[in-house]
This record gives structure tokens, sequence and C-alpha cells, in this order.
């Protein structure tokens, strides 16, 4: 009886988390779409519904009715499974992301390695897209952002340690914590922009698209893809930006602490400002999605390699010469 | 202890099952799958008994890096798409020997491992762990400290691997237009713009 009584009070969490996941996924694609309009003077989706909120509901509607179209010479079983992985690992490290001090499904104490272990299996979906489509562009699409976000992850890689450099815990309700005098922001104000550019290349956003440039590659790894297959894929592709927008709050903007620990910030919950700062760090996704130009590979892989990699080495060493020289250490764990 | 002890049970089952579908299957891009599926599992099964931090890194390294290179590597062969049954039995009857030589070889030092366990020393003084602290903090205070040389010497090795295998791949290619990233920014438009007059049946030469 103890394990069925432990096994629905999961479940039950586990399902308070991912609906709102999933609903604040619909609602961010209509603010992604209503930026980038507003950026360019037009209207954007405001039809359907109240300033067109409903116009996500509305497609995935039409996703779920269309017909899932399979490839006579794709490989039928990880053709199928590829949107599936590529949705699930979207959701599944929302396990981990503190919305305040208690709002945390699982306060693991290796949270920010389940993190960026989750988000480098995502590189899996995509490939497994690509490679089973069975078909030149999907396959192109698939290994330039194989290629792409193995390089980018390095470099998040480092700008973790840095901030676990100054935290001394790897739970992220403890990082959150470290931050009450002073957001890493400030800081380490260099990583958190090469950081934020790092989490554009590793979620293929703008200006770093390139998997699925549509000028040369029609749609990249998802070419063959049909229905709710594709919507999947589109589901765990913006499910994934809001975990690096959320991971990026947690990171330098002080999760969910208010900005200033004085009494009208105090009152609201800390729920609400998880959720302005990852808002804020998503209307800049979506303003960069909308001024930028794409980049081209090479330059891509120069970024990453040549310019953000030392760079945030060098900071690593900055860092820890810094700490250790004033002794800033910090000691419990 | 009964769901701890059923979910180790179908982990490693898991794990079994899988390690062998990495030999048997026909197709290698389903033996990678598999391979990943060794991984994930070994990692859970670390994570089991507690090694939270093991089990991650596991994950991250084998198959967030190299697993990944291992399914690239696999897809470029295009070994899936010829299975080319006939040959598999023919180099089956030929390696059988070698084969079955390395098996028993590889089996005796598992023996020797498994029986040799009840004979170690100890590495690490329990005495010198704190066990207050998390398993990541015990774990650097061991390998930053009395263990620094050897964790050294093994980044040494890495990085002398990774040098090889750069010069290895590593080739000059003549007559490839490289963009000079310095220069091209440098461009103004009057060096960039020129008016041409272009005479007929002569044409002009740019790019030079």
């Amino acid at each position: 009886m103890v394990y069925i009584n432990i096994f629905f009070s999961e479940i039950y969490k586990i399902i308070f988390l991912l609906l709102p996941v999933l609903v604040s996924v619909a609602l961010i694609v209509w603010l992604d779409r209503r930026v980038w309009a507003f950026v360019q003077k037009r209207k954007g989706p405001n039809v359907v519904g109240p300033f067109g909120l409903l116009q996500t509901l509305a497609d995935a509607l039409k996703f779920i009715f269309k017909e899932i179209i399979i490839p006579a010479s794709a490989n039928k079983i990880i053709f199928i499974l590829a949107p599936i992985v590529t949705l699930t690992l979207s959701l599944v490290a929302w396990a981990v992301i503190p919305f305040s001090n208690e709002m945390v499904l699982a306060n693991i104490n290796v949270g920010i390695l389940y993190l960026f272990a989750v988000s480098s299996l995502s590189v899996y979906g995509i490939i497994m897209g690509g490679w089973a489509s069975n078909s030149k562009y999907p396959f192109l699409g698939a290994i330039r952002s194989a290629a792409q976000m193995i390089s980018y992850e390095v470099s998040i890689g480092i700008i973790i340690v840095n901030v676990l450099l100054c935290v001394g815990s790897l739970n992220l309700n403890k990082i959150v914590l470290a931050q009450e005098n002073v957001w890493f922001i400030f800081p380490l104000f260099p990583m958190f922009i090469v950081f934020f550019i790092s989490a554009l290349a590793e979620t293929n956003r703008p200006p770093f698209d390139l998997p699925e440039a549509e000028s040369e590659l029609v749609a990249g790894y998802q070419t063959e893809y049909s229905g709710m297959m594709y919507a999947m894929f589109w589901l765990g592709e913006y499910a994934n930006i809001l975990l690096l927008c959320a991971l990026g709050s947690i990171l330098f903007l002080g999760g969910w602490l208010s900005p200033i620990n004085i009494y009208p910030f105090n009152l609201l919950p800390g729920f609400f400002w998880m959720i302005f700062k990852i808002l804020g760090l998503f209307i800049l996704f979506s303003l960069v999605k909308a001024v930028v130009p794409r980049y081209r590979f090479d330059q891509l892989m120069r970024l990453g390699w040549k310019i953000f990699l030392p760079l945030s080495l060098i900071w690593v060493i900055l860092t820890a010469s810094f700490l250790f020289f004033l002794d800033m250490l910090p000691t419990t764990g | 202890m009964l769901a701890h002890s059923l979910f180790f049970y179908f982990f490693s089952t898991v794990t079994v099952f899988a390690a062998i579908m990495v030999t048997v299957s026909r197709n290698t891009v389903y033996s990678v799958f598999f391979l990943i599926l060794v991984f994930i599992t070994t990692s859970i099964l670390f994570i089991m008994i507690g090694a939270e931090f093991l089990g991650m890194i596991m994950l991250i390294v084998y198959v967030g890096a190299v697993a990944v290179l291992f399914l690239f590597v696999v897809m470029m062969l295009d070994t899936a798409e010829h299975p080319a049954q006939k040959s598999i039995r023919k180099g089956f009857v030929n390696n059988i020997t070698v084969g079955s030589i390395v098996g028993v070889i590889i089996f005796l030092e598992l023996i020797v491992v498994v029986a040799g366990w009840k004979y170690k020393g100890t590495f690490v003084p329990l005495s010198s762990i704190n066990l207050n602290t998390s398993n990541t903090h015990a774990l650097g205070n061991v390998l930053y400290t009395d263990y620094i040389h050897l964790f050294q010497i093994s980044g040494m090795i890495l990085l002398v691997s990774m040098i090889g295998a750069i010069t290895l791949t590593f080739t000059k290619k003549e007559n490839v237009k490289k963009q000079n990233y310095f220069d091209q920014l440098q461009r103004d438009k009057e060096s960039a713009v020129s008016l041409v007059e272009v005479k007929s049946n002569e044409g002009v030469k740019i790019d030079d």
C-alpha cells in the first residue's frame, strides 16, 4: 500500500509540473511569433481567441488530425522513436528545476549535472530523425545539428564550472541561494553573454538554425515528418528553449529570488520571479531571432571552438584564482 | 526495499539484454543504439547504489559524447544497408579460434579480479573520508589531494592522444581559399567596389 501511495503522489506531482510546462510551451510559441512580428512591424497571429492566444491550440488541433506519413524507405522503428525521444528528454529535464525553495519535483544534489546530461542526450532525437528518414536533406541537417550541439555543449559545460566554483555545490537550489547577495550575472557578465549565445546554438535557434536552414535544407531533420510527429519535434524544441532560459535564470539571474530583498518585492512568491526571468530571457531569444541573419557553418564552428572555448577556459582560471587568492572559496557542501 | 530490488532487477535485465543485442543485432546502427541503452541503464544502476556523480558523468561522457561519435562513424560507413550475411558466416569460421582465445583470456581476467577483490588493499583509508559531505565533495577531496599526480598524468595522456588525433587528420590543403576575418572586416567601400569599363569582346579580369 505504501508503494501505491508514493506512486500516486508522485504521479500527481509530475502531472502538475508537466501540464503547466506544456501549456506554457503553447503560449511561448504564440509569444515568439508576436515578438517576431512586432520587430518586423507585422501583426502576427491575432485572430484566434483574445490577442490570438489560442492560435497554438488551433495549430495543435490541426496537427492532430493530419495523417502521419512514414516514407517507404524509412527505418520505421527509429523514425517513430525520434520525436518521442526529443519530447521526452525535453520534459524530463524539468524535474529538477526549482520554482521556489520548496517547489521542486526532485531536489537532487547533482541537479546541474542531471540537466547537463539530459541536454546532451537531446542530440539523439535529431540524429535518429535525420538518419531514419533515409533522405539527403534530413541527414545533412542531422549531421550539422549534432556537430553544432556537441561543440556548444563544451562551452556551456565550462560556463557551468565557472558558476559552480562560486557556489560549491551541484544542487540547483543551493546555486540559487548562493546568489542571495549578488546575482552571478554581475561578477560573471562575459560568461552570461557566452552562455546566452551558446544556448541559442544549443537549441538550434536563429542565427544558428543551420540544422533546419529552410533556404538550403528544406526543413533539415524534420523534412520527412508530418502530423503529430512533427508537432512533437516542435514541442520538444520549444520546451528545450524554455529549459535553457530556466537554466540561464538559475545560473545567472538568481532563479526564484526577488531582485531586491525589501518589502514590496518580497510579497510576490518566488514562483513568479522565476517565471518573469524565464520570460525575459525568452523575449531576448525571440528578439535575436527577429534581427540577426543566419551564420555560415564554418563561422559557427570557429565561434564555438576558437573563441568561446578559450574565453570560458580563461575565465575559469580567472574565477578560480580570484576566489583562491581572496580566500572566498565556498567551503561547505 | 522491495521496490528498490524490483527496479534493480528490471534495469540489470535490460542492461544484460541490451549488451547481448549489441553483438547479436545485424544492423550496426541498432548495435550502437543498444550500446547507448547499456550506458544509460548502467548509469541508472550507478545512481541506484548511491553513486549519483559517477552515474551522471557516465551519461554526459559516454552517452552525450562518445556514443554520438560511434553513431556518426557507423552511419557514415554505410554497413547498415548491406548485411552481407554470407561473408559474416565465412568470417565466423575463420575468426572463431582467435575470438574464443580472446574471450577465454577476458573471462580468466574477470575471475582473477573478482576473486582478488577479497585481498585488495585499502586504497583510501575510510577514516580520511568525511562522511558528512556529499559524494562529489568526497571524490574531489580524494582525487585532488592523494591522487593528484595520477589525475594529472591521465589528463596528460588524454592531451597527447588528442594532439595525436589532430595531427593525424590535419592536412594542409592547397588551392583552397580561406576567409581571413580581419581582412574581411576591414573592407570598405573604396577597396571593395570599383567601377570598371567593360570593352566588348574582351571583358574584364576580376578576382585576381
